[in-house]
Formats: C-alpha cells, structure tokens, sequence
C-alpha cells in the first residue's frame, strides 16, 4: 500500500544526512563525553559542535544551551527550574500538556497559575498578559507555535511585558523551531524550549536555551553536566543528530524553503476546499508556521475519518498524539471557541522536509471522498447500518 | 477485541483465512474513576477497559499483522448502560447490562464506527451463531455449538440490520477448542482467564457501584429504605434500600421463623419488599415489554416455544402471545421460580432464538 505522511507535527523521520552524522557515534566514537581519555575528548567535542548549531538556529551563545531527552523536559525543566512555593506563573490555555501539567504541579506545591484565553484565532492578547501581572509573578509561560494548528504567537511582545515587569519568561518552541526563524535576542525570551524528533533529529533529544546569568534549579541530581543544570551522561549520538538538524534547519530557511513549504500547505487547503464543503481552517486570519493546517470537516467524526484515512494509507491526526481512545476533544481548539462537535470533527495536517507534492496529490485525492463517505453515514448515534442482503 | 481469547482467537482466525481484518477495541468505561470511592477497590488489574486489556489487545493485533485501533465511547456507555443499571436497582428491578452493551454499544455504536472506516461486517468472540434463511428470508439468531458459553440470552435485542453485518465465528467451537486454537496460534493471551462480571463493577459488589457512582455524580443516593412486608400484608420490619435486594433473595431476619424467607417482589411505588416462602416465588406467567422478532417478523399468533428468564437458566417450554402494543404475554407449562423484573425473557424454538423482551 501506498503510504503517505502528513502528521510531523508528532514526529518527524530522521534525516538521511542527520542519520549518517549520527552513525559513528554508536559503534567507533562511543565514549562518555565526560571522560578525559581519547575517547571522551572525541564525543565531547561532538557535543559542543552540536551545542554551537543549535544555538546558531536559536541565535544564542553555545553555553546558554542545555541538552535534554527532549520537548517535554525542556519545558519542566524551565518551569520547574524558576518558580517556587508562592509565586505565580501566567500560562495560556492553548500550551502542550507538558507546560500544562507542569503548571498544574506547581499548584500542587503552592503556587498559583493564571491560564490566559485565546481569541478565535487561536491569539493571545497581550493586554491580558499585562492584567494578570501581579506583584508574585516569577514567570510567564507561552508557547511560541501550537502544535495543532500551527498558530504564531505574539512572543516578542510578551517579551517586552515580562521584560518591563522583570519576570522571567520561557516560550516553548518545539513546533516553531526548524520552521520560522528564531532570535531569543530578539524574543527577549530567558528560555525556549525545542525537541530533536520534531525538527528531523531522533527522538529522545531536546534542547533548552537558558539566557545566561540565569540561575536554575536542575530537575536531575547528579553529575554537573551542561553547567550542573541537567545532569545525565550525554546521549551522544541523538545530541549530535540535533545538532545537524539544527544546522540544517539553518540553512534551510536562510534559503527560504519555508515558502515552498507554505506554498505546499496552501495547495492541500485549496485542493481540499475545492471538493469539501462546510469544513474550514482553525486558526484561520492568525500567522502560523507554514508546515501546519488544521481543518474541521463538519458533521463528521474527526476519529473515524483518521482512522479512515489510515486505512488507505494516509497519516494524518485529529491533534495531540494519543492511542489509548481520548475522551476530551482538543483544549486548544475548545479554548479558540470552536464547539465540542466541530472540535471533534478537526484534522491536523502537517507536512515535512520530505514532503513531496505527490503527498499532497495523494491527500487532495482521499480526503474529500472520505469526508463524503463519512458524511452519508451521519447522524452519530443514530443506527444508520444499511442491512446487507 | 477486549484483550480476552475469544475475541483474540477470532481475529487470529480470520486473519489467517486471508481477510481483511481491522482489529478494534472500544473504550467504554474508565476503572479509575471510581477506584478508592466508598471502598471500592484501588488497582483495578485485568478488567475489561483497563490499560492492560488495551495492552494485550493491541499486541495480540501486531503479533497476527492486522492495523488496530482504540475508540472511545464512554460518554454512550454511561449513558446508555451504566445510568440505566443504576436507576434499575433504584427502581426495584435487576438489571442485564450485558444486554444493553451488546445493543447500543457493540452491536450499534461498534457497527456504525465499523461502517465508517469501511469494514462491512463486525466479527465479535460471542459464543451463537448467525445465518440467512432463504425460505423466511430472515436473518437468524442461533445458539452455539457449547451451550455452556452460550450468550444468546444477551443477544435478543439484536436487529436483521445488525444481524446481516455480524460474524460469530465461535459458534460452532467449544472453549476448549478455543483456547488450543488460541495456543496453536502462539498468542500471549492463550492462558488468559474469561472475565465472568460485569465489566464495570470489579470484584462483582453492585451496590457499593452505585454508592461510589452516586457519589461521584455529587448525586444523593435517594432513599429508598421502608417495609418489609409478608405476602399477607404485614408488616415484619424495615430495610434500608430496595436495590440492596433481588427477587428470589433469601432474607436473613435474625429471628427464627421456621420457615425461610425469600424476597418475593420489590415495589419501587411504595418502598416495600415483600418476603415470603419458597412457594411465593413460582409463577406461571410474565408480561415482556420493549419486545425483539427475531426469527419472525410479528407475533400475530401464540407461539409454543421455550423461555429463558435468566442468563443460569433451562429454557422452559411456554405459550408466547401478543398482549399489547408492545407487550407479549409469557405462560409457562410449568410455574417458574423466581421471574425477575429488570431480567430479560428470551424465547428459542429448538436453538434458534425467536425473540425477546424485558420483563416488568
């Protein structure tokens, strides 16, 4: 069976050229990049050659930059790593659940959390960033893109906010790095999260920039790894995997393949609306990355279409990866004001560097016939099983 | 696929047949929610739904190489089979989940999903059978090969639509074929032990199900305590609740009084439970409504068939009769003990299921 890949915003296949980076990292150059013979001092290096593109994709210095198994960790690490019994953190409702529940944990231990809103767009307003600062308030969390829809977020204002108020401020980046350019400069961000298996690196890698002078409590005891901010044996092989998809993320946009990436992601849309109708964008008027659209086919379930889909061999996702039959329809798409069933009835297409425009052929071919397929079989909960004779 | 060897051994069986198979399971009630509440038990390992049946499911899917997914129907469980199962007990009556599951879950939500992505028929580890008869032009409803698994007694709901897309491969294996077929096909589950309660109530203690259900819901249980009443009229004593009992329960007063006592009807209207002895409980009669034709189409005439009135029970022969709109009269050659309302009475002609209804 054909089979055609339109979900990287869950994970992307590794690189052939990251891959062959990586490779003799497992078998001849295999030392602890702690160590101080031969074999250590050629991982270390690696390590900080890796290091330095990544903070060349996040225009940083190379120490501000901390190694972690990946997305997740990063964005504990940031919110965990600042904010004690007491303080108050401002969030949004649209964040990953890492930041979620990350945020939710430190309600446990005594702090309070605010959860910004978002417009129908998907956009917070940096007017309710301003209002809910309070004397308490350490850090503000706000991702830079979202991950179902793609959604950009008015970061470098909200920089400036936290800046003015003197309060840290962490941006989980993971689904904007490698697709818009990044400048924590220019972001005004003390730490930005980002996640190797998102940007064409493995998975079990991230990275988490922390502005210098910066100090944070480390989430693992242990050895003094990355400045005693996370300690671990270095994952060698997925460290140096980051750091060529970094670099090749780089040049990448400095080319400008993230138009031609754009230009792929319009043509689905168009293909699609052509042949669908009552079905739109999420996020629809809001700047988003250009690999990332999310669309809501009405009167449909949006879990059978996927499941649909898969079964001719498209990929796709109806939002957050979760194979154990989610009960709740998408929060950020709720938090944008869409209504529980439209909610239900939204898919998340999302395109890689290996998408070709036959992928995109493929999809504008299968998806319209289903919606249609599935559309005859509405109402839900209804018993519309035709007898077969 | 619930993660058990019936259903395993089903898919297993029609993979190898060279269909194109798409394992499923559904996800229709989450143990944890009410684990810890009144007592009910913590860690709720290897029932249906729980994280471990999804597990072994879904690796039972790899190891034969067939796509699997799960959906998650809990929002129509709940209210299509756990609320109706609680408002029962409260009513005075003894509810059949199983039943309503296989109705409005397996047998419709299962079906349409199943539409859906394109499958044209749901396969299922039922112990019946199925099949077209051209001369009535019916789809028909049958008992299984192993009677002592048979699960046609939950099955009468089930319509000529959903029968016309159901496959019961079991239907002519006996659970002990079962599993060696499970075993010859290498699958983990083979040893596996068969679920026997309701799914949703670990350890089988239905009203400590309902305490933590109601009170999960920020629902009061309602109250329901009143008399205990003798088949005469008298009162004997008091009870605290009517779905703390079941017809035919034997009731332990503390006082000797000869003869034991049975619960002979609960009325919900007025709170009483009426005891009485053995003899009370044997009735040669049964009203069924909410009816289900399966083998014909209506019942314009009395019938001789044989009627089950519980799940443990021996078909007993009996004339069936239109009594209603939707009512059909049950007369048993025989009185029978202990006719439940809440059960379902389902009537066989020979192994061929003709139909069913509840009894009120």
């Amino acid at each position: 069976m054909q089979r055609v890949y339109l979900d990287n915003n869950a994970t992307t296949p590794v690189l052939p050229e990251v891959f062959d980076a990586m490779r003799p990292y497992f078998g001849e150059r295999f030392g602890n990049a702690s160590s101080i013979h031969h074999h250590g001092q050629e991982t270390r290096a690696a390590v900080e050659d890796a290091r330095e593109s990544v903070a060349e994709l996040l225009g940083c210095s190379a120490s501000e930059v901390v190694f972690t198994s990946g997305g997740t960790e990063s964005d504990n690490l940031a919110i965990a790593g600042w904010v004690a019994a007491g303080e108050h953190v401002i969030t949004s409702s649209i964040e990953h659940h890492a930041v979620l529940h990350a945020c939710k944990h430190l309600e446990k231990i005594g702090c309070e959390v605010s959860v910004l809103p978002v417009d129908g767009r998907g956009l917070i307003d940096p007017d309710d960033v301003r209002g809910a600062l309070r004397p308490s308030t350490k850090l503000i969390s706000l991702m830079m893109a979202n991950n179902e829809t793609g959604v950009v977020q008015p970061v470098e204002e909200i920089g400036k906010i936290a800046a003015e108020a003197q309060i840290l401020f962490h941006t989980d980046a993971v689904q904007a790095a490698a697709k818009v350019p990044i400048d924590v400069r220019r972001i005004g961000c003390d730490a930005l999260s980002i996640s190797g298996h998102k940007i064409h690196a493995p998975q079990g890698v991230g990275a988490l920039y922390v502005k210098k002078g910066t100090r944070i409590e480390p989430l693992f005891h242990g050895g003094r790894h990355e400045r005693s901010r996370r300690a671990g044996t270095e994952n060698v092989p997925g460290i140096v995997g980051l750091g060529k998809a970094a670099q090749v993320a780089k040049v990448s946009m400095d080319r400008g393949d993230d138009k031609k990436m754009a230009a792929m992601r319009d043509r689905l849309e168009r293909g699609i609306f052509a042949h669908v109708d009552e079905a739109g964008v999420n996020g629809q008027g809001a700047p988003r990355v250009p690999n990332t659209t999310n669309i809501h086919f009405d009167h449909i379930e949006g879990e059978s279409l996927v499941i649909a889909l898969d079964l001719k061999g498209l990929a796709v996702s109806t939002g957050a990866a979760c194979s154990s039959g989610a009960i709740e329809p998408s929060h950020v798409l709720i938090a944008m004001g869409l209504r529980s069933e439209r909610a239900r009835a939204s898919i998340r297409f999302s395109l890689g560097k290996q998408s070709k425009d036959a992928d995109i052929d493929f999809a504008i071919a299968l998806v319209p016939e289903a919606v249609a397929r599935l559309r005859e079989l509405s109402p839900k909960y209804k018993s519309p099983v035709k007898a077969v004779s | 696929m619930s993660g058990g060897v019936d259903s395993s051994t089903v898919a297993a069986m029609l993979r190898a047949e060279g269909n194109n198979v798409v394992g499923l399971t559904m996800q229709l009630w989450n143990q944890r929610r009410l684990s810890g509440r009144e007592g009910m038990p913590e860690a709720v390992h290897g029932r249906c739904c729980s994280l471990d049946d999804v597990y072994d499911a879904r690796r039972v899917a790899q190891q034969i190489g067939i796509p699997y997914y799960v959906v998650n129907h809990e929002e129509r469980f709940e209210r299509d089979v756990v609320r109706p199962f609680v408002e029962e007990y409260l009513s005075g009556r003894t509810p059949i989940p199983c039943s309503l599951c296989n109705n409005h879950l397996k047998f419709d939500q299962l079906l349409i999903v199943a539409q859906q992505i394109g499958a044209e028929h749901v396969a299922t580890g039922h112990y019946a059978r199925v099949s077209y008869d051209e001369a009535r032009r019916r789809w028909l409803l049958k008992r299984p090969a192993d009677l002592s698994k048979d699960q046609t007694y939950f099955l009468f709901g089930l319509t000529q639509e959903q029968l016309s897309r159901t496959l019961f491969p079991l239907g002519d294996m006996t659970k002990p074929h079962v599993r060696s077929l499970a075993q010859r096909y290498g699958l983990a589950i083979a040893e596996k032990p068969d679920s026997q309660e309701i799914c949703f109530v670990p350890g089988g203690n239905y009203k400590q199900f309902i305490d933590a259900y109601l009170a999960e819901q920020g629902e009061k249980l309602p109250d329901t305590a009143g008399e205990l009443v003798t088949t005469d009229g008298d009162v004997i004593g008091e009870h605290t609740g009517i779905h703390n009992f079941t017809v035919g329960q034997r009731k332990r007063l503390g006082v000797a009084t000869g003869s034991p006592l049975y619960v002979i009807q609960i009325s919900g209207a007025n709170k009483q439970v009426i005891v009485g002895g053995d003899e009370h409980l044997y009735s040669r009669t049964l009203r069924a409504r909410r009816t289900n034709l399966i083998l014909v189409d209506k019942l314009d005439d009395p019938m001789h068939v044989k009627v089950k009135i519980r799940h443990r029970h021996e078909p007993a022969p009996a004339v069936i009769g239109r009594s209603g709109e939707d009512e059909i009269l049950v007369t048993f050659d025989e009185p029978q003990r202990a006719i439940t309302p809440g059960q379902a009475a389902v009537f066989y002609d020979g192994d061929i299921v003709v139909g069913g209804g509840w009894i009120i």
